[in-house]
């Protein structure tokens, strides 16, 4: 199963490589939602740091439905999704394949992404790194749980456009919030503080994979 | 069994209305927020009716994944239906009630983000229902969103006290006894839900009656083309 998701996984990262499609839309929109957020928020540099986990996490959210609607309409053309069902792997595999390489393309968004808050926004976070990074890793896994499962659902649907994220928003809620209370607990230097928000992130995680897992198969079977 | 069908509405009906003459003419005037307060006996009944239906969405969901009965199938979008329906008269009633007693329509209170978030999610359903016609396949994508939905609800419940809150929680009070002084209002509480509760029975009722004569007239339709 491990070698079935690791070939998904593989596949992918060598599309994207050699096209570079997601992963560049994937980082301007991340850079520049960073920058519309904080000339919209227009805060006093002295409030500016107190913003930056709220913007960050409104980021990814918005750009991780971007980038992770695109994957799957890649598969759609040319009928790809058909020829990887008819390779020897269930689709359980191919769910955890596909959230792997979207948990990748939303880590590479994140370390152009985190860095430009922290100096946009006056965040101090080189000392909080370690932290940061495991708050940031939840909370993809979480946001990619669903997201995966998702868009395998809306790349068929009329509008999909707008049913993506009108059906995952909503759903994301707890990320979204769990993130944002855990990475100012972390930028405020308590890990200990962050302790109820990374537990609704480990629930979500949890819950969301394994629903993920049981009910992929259900929503790319034709 | 015919003959129950028949009267349950009449029933309903009757209850219905004595739960408005519990709410408007016999329980007290609560002594603190006034004539305002008896929104109260619409605005709970309304939202247990409207979880009870999402759990519905969820369970006929999940029925309808591992057995293909359309009949569950059915009855997932018609709970929907109705628990957005009753979702929206909390969200309506619940500001009414806020205006005079908190002074602004609307606050970020962890229960009244959860409300519209949960509203969000199963009007969402309803939109992949609307655009998606009468195909298999959007009966499933419907079905792994009605459970998904369910299984949020918990994470959504623990994240939001992540937030700032002031609602009152009428019947646990954690200060010792509960909001509801006097026994008559907890009467009114449980006849009103009970009303609610029914009424929500009996339009699920006929919405899975309407989805299944809609499949019966699209089956004859078919047939028709075919001759």
């Amino acid at each position: 199963m491990w070698r079935g998701v690791l070939a998904i996984l593989r596949k992918d990262l060598r599309i994207e490589w050699r096209t570079k499609e997601s992963l560049a839309g994937f980082v301007v929109l991340g850079v520049l939602l960073v920058v519309i957020f904080s000339v919209a928020l227009d805060p006093a540099p002295a409030d500016a740091p107190r913003l930056a986990p709220s913007v960050l996490w409104a980021a990814f959210v918005f750009t991780g439905l971007l980038g992770i609607q695109r994957g799957f309409v890649l598969e759609r053309e040319n009928d790809c999704l058909g020829g990887v069902l008819a390779s020897p792997i269930d689709p359980a595999t191919l769910y955890l394949g596909k959230l792997a390489t979207n948990i990748v393309l939303l880590a590479v968004m994140q370390a152009l992404v985190v860095p430009l808050v922290g100096v946009l926004l006056h965040a101090q976070l080189g000392t909080v790194l370690p932290a940061l990074l495991l708050v940031l890793f939840l909370g993809n896994l979480g946001f990619a749980s669903l997201a995966t499962l998702f868009a395998a659902m809306t790349v068929r649907a009329r509008a999909r456009e707008v049913m993506l994220p009108v059906l995952l928003l909503p759903l994301l809620v707890p990320v979204l919030i769990g993130g944002v209370k855990a990475t100012e607990a972390v930028l405020r230097g308590g890990f200990g503080a962050a302790a109820g928000a990374l537990g609704v992130l480990v629930a979500f995680d949890a819950i969301f994979v394994v629903a993920g897992v049981l009910l992929f198969e259900q929503v790319i079977r034709d | 069994m015919p003959l129950l069908a028949a009267l349950f509405p009449w029933a309903v009906l009757v209850l219905m209305l004595v739960a408005q003459w519990l709410i408007f003419v016999v329980v007290p005037t609560e002594a603190q927020m006034g004539i305002v307060q008896r929104i109260f006996y619409f605005h709970v009944p309304a939202a247990w009716a409207a979880f009870l239906c999402f759990f519905v969405v969820a369970g006929a969901s999940a029925v309808y994944l591992w057995r293909g009965s359309r009949a569950a199938d059915r009855l997932a979008h018609a709970s929907a239906e109705v628990g957005v329906l009753f979702c929206t008269l909390v969200l309506v009633t619940g500001p009414i009630w806020a205006r005079p007693i908190w002074g602004v329509w609307w606050t970020w209170d962890p229960r009244l983000t959860m409300t519209v978030i949960l509203w969000a999610i199963y009007a969402g359903y309803l939109m992949l229902r609307a655009f998606g016609g009468a195909d298999e396949a959007v009966a499933r994508y419907a079905a792994v969103l009605g459970i998904v939905g369910v299984l949020d609800i918990p994470v959504i419940r623990v994240s939001v006290r992540l937030l700032h809150g002031i609602h009152p929680a009428v019947l646990t009070n954690k200060e010792g006894g509960s909001g509801l002084t006097d026994p008559m209002m907890r009467t009114t509480l449980y006849v009103a839900s009970l009303a609610m509760l029914l009424l929500g029975g009996w339009l699920v009722a006929l919405r899975v009656r309407t989805g299944r004569l809609e499949a019966e007239v699209a089956g004859l339709r078919r047939e028709l083309e075919h001759v």
